[in-house]
């Protein structure tokens, strides 16, 4: 596109006041929760539920949902913030950490590795380095608001990786894939960034 | 607010196909890689909202067709439509 | 902008500045606004165009409005509803006036269309403000001379939430009486006491009253809500109509 834009009087981003250093850059704050989803809310049963993680020769450790259930869990609050500018603050989950899930795996002979792989109901992926869900800093969420995860907000359980923008934290979660090598996922085959760190503003391929 | 009540179909997109394709593509008779159906461009079911325009076969779901903007370009994915009829005079 | 490339490169798809000529209020949650538009190419019932607004600080928000002007009209039209908590469509029904610009780029689709030429009987199904383009199809039919009409009867289904909601109600009462449409309200929340019409959501029993049977292979076009399409289209299947002369266009959530 050539030229100035055209600005539109009388129109104003929505930018309401928010604490300094609060909002990543380009980002506004927002009270509601905005359903965002590449695809259809997959409505699996319970009962045939389950959580796999993998590794690239084949070695995995499953939990079922009463499996998942019963590990120790954590209640997080964390503002998030999504691509599409949307911030929104003191967002309070509960779930397992996915350090737990790992230490598991581990001990059941599952190789780690330096990059993840999120696999989801629904055909949806995402990538993250293995360092970002690691050490405290993501979960798989089932609890939002003190009430079961909502079918629209992922459940009945999603990756929750709060540092990152938000569609790294997959809806409808069902695995973690640990891979020697980075596979793009579903949006980052597709321009956005690959890594994602809001504060750095990098929403898209090619930024920094 | 229900994924299913937002979702929107190939006529919202025609803007998005009209940026890299030099027809109206809605009438596109697209072949679904996963089902083998075929459907006019403009009958898919339309995810993604804001982030990027995900096309989906009505009948089973499979993404016929990604396309994101971003500063650097238009990205797209049309891997999952396996032949595409651009018909001579729009119906 | 394309203001220097010679009019003949430039694609149809560039953005231009519309000037805004009038808006006018519908309804109490609807407007419409009168655009003039430099080199309009020309569109055809059921188009769209898409609307940009970029605010000072460079942020942007784009949306699609359905063309409520038949082709054979000097100015462009579109109806607005005014979503309470949405981001574009309180200014344009609140905020933009007569003389302000409007960026906007089309006529956009070709998909959910209807050309007198293509024929009918037409069943136009409406939710809301999807009744937009439908008027559009239907303005562009009353052009036609009183012959070409007979031979394309034309029927409309519109759901509105109550009498003062109904968008077009004048306009659409005199399309009835002078260009032979049927037209079908069905009101799903408050309708006047002396209100004798459907009072329900779309149904499989309204839509065989008012629809033509099967064996007339009607050409559907439908439009609204995102439920209140995918519910209409899935009846008419039901009740016999070919798939492929059903047409539907989704607007997303319902208000
Ligand atoms: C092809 C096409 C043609 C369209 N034509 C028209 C038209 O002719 N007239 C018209 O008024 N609209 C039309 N729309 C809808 C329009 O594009 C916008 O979605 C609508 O104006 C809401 O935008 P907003 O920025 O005001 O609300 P947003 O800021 O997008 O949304 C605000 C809130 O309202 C909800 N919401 C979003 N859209 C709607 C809706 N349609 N009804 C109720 N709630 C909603 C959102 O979920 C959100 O919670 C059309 C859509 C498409 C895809
Ligand atoms: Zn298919």
């Amino acid at each position: 596109m050539a030229g100035n834009p055209f600005i539109a009087r009388g129109f104003h981003s929505r930018r309401p006041a928010a604490p300094p250093g609060r909002l990543p850059p380009g980002q506004y704050e927002t009270r509601d929760f905005p359903v965002l989803s590449a695809g259809p809310t997959p409505r699996p049963p319970l009962a045939a539920w389950d959580f796999t993680i993998r590794d690239s020769e084949g070695h995995s450790v499953r939990w079922s949902w009463d499996d998942l259930r019963a590990l120790p869990r954590e209640t997080p609050t964390a503002d998030i913030h999504c691509v599409t500018k949307w911030s929104k603050f003191d967002t309070k989950w509960e779930g397992v950490s996915v350090d737990t899930l790992l230490a598991a795996a581990r001990s059941a002979g599952v190789a780690s590795n330096p990059f993840v792989l999120a696999v989801s109901d629904g055909g949806y992926t995402t990538n993250l380095p293995l360092a970002d869900v690691t050490d405290g800093k993501a979960w798989i969420a089932f609890g939002y608001g003190g009430e079961p995860l909502a079918p629209e907000h992922g459940g009945p359980a999603r990756l929750l990786v709060p540092h990152l923008y938000f569609w790294k934290s997959a809806k409808w979660i069902r695995g973690l894939r640990l891979l020697p090598d980075d596979q793009p996922g579903f949006w980052e085959q597709l321009g956005y960034h690959n890594y994602g760190d809001p504060w750095r503003e990098q929403r898209y391929q090619g930024d920094p | 607010m229900r994924v299913e009540e937002m979702r929107l179909d190939g006529n919202a997109a025609a803007g998005a196909l009209r940026e890299i394709f030099a027809h109206d593509m809605t009438t596109a008779l697209v072949t679904c890689a996963g089902c083998a159906r075929a459907s006019p461009m403009g009958v898919l079911m339309n995810y993604g909202g804001p982030m990027g325009v995900i096309l989906r076969c009505p009948h089973c779901d499979t993404v016929m067709l990604r396309i994101v903007s971003t500063p650097g370009g238009r990205y797209m994915d049309a891997s999952g439509s396996s032949v595409m009829l651009i018909p001579e005079r729009p119906t | 902008m394309t203001a220097e490339l010679p009019a003949a490169t430039a694609s149809r798809l560039d953005w231009h500045v519309a000037s805004v000529t009038d808006v006018r209020r519908e309804t109490a949650r609807t407007c419409s606004i009168v655009l003039d538009v430099p080199q309009w190419p020309g569109h055809r019932a059921g188009q769209h165009v898409d609307v940009r607004l970029v605010a000072d600080d460079g942020y942007q928000a784009q949306r699609s409005y359905s063309i409520a002007s038949p082709p054979e009209d000097a100015s462009l039209v579109l109806t607005v509803e005014r979503i309470d908590d949405g981001e574009v469509s309180p200014y344009l029904c609140d905020v933009l006036q007569a003389h302000d610009g409007l960026e906007l780029r089309g006529p956009i689709g070709g998909y959910f269309v209807w050309d007198i030429a293509e024929g009918g009987p037409l069943l136009l199904v409406a939710g809301g403000s999807g009744v937009v383009p439908l008027a559009a199809m239907l303005r562009h039919r009353a052009h036609a001379a009183a012959s070409v009409r007979a031979s394309v009867p034309a029927h409309l289904l519109y759901s509105a939430r109550t009498w003062d909601d109904i968008i077009y109600r004048d306009d659409l009462e005199q399309l009835a009486k002078f260009s032979d449409v049927t037209v079908a309200f069905t009101i799903t929340r408050e309708a006047p006491s002396d209100w004798r019409g459907y009072r329900r959501r779309i149904d499989r029993a309204m839509l065989e009253e008012i629809g033509w049977p099967p064996s007339a292979t009607p050409r559907a076009y439908v439009c609204g809500p995102t439920p209140l399409v995918e519910s209409v289209a899935t009846l008419l299947v039901e009740i016999g109509h070919d798939p492929a002369r059903v047409r539907t266009e989704r607007f997303g959530p319902t208000g």
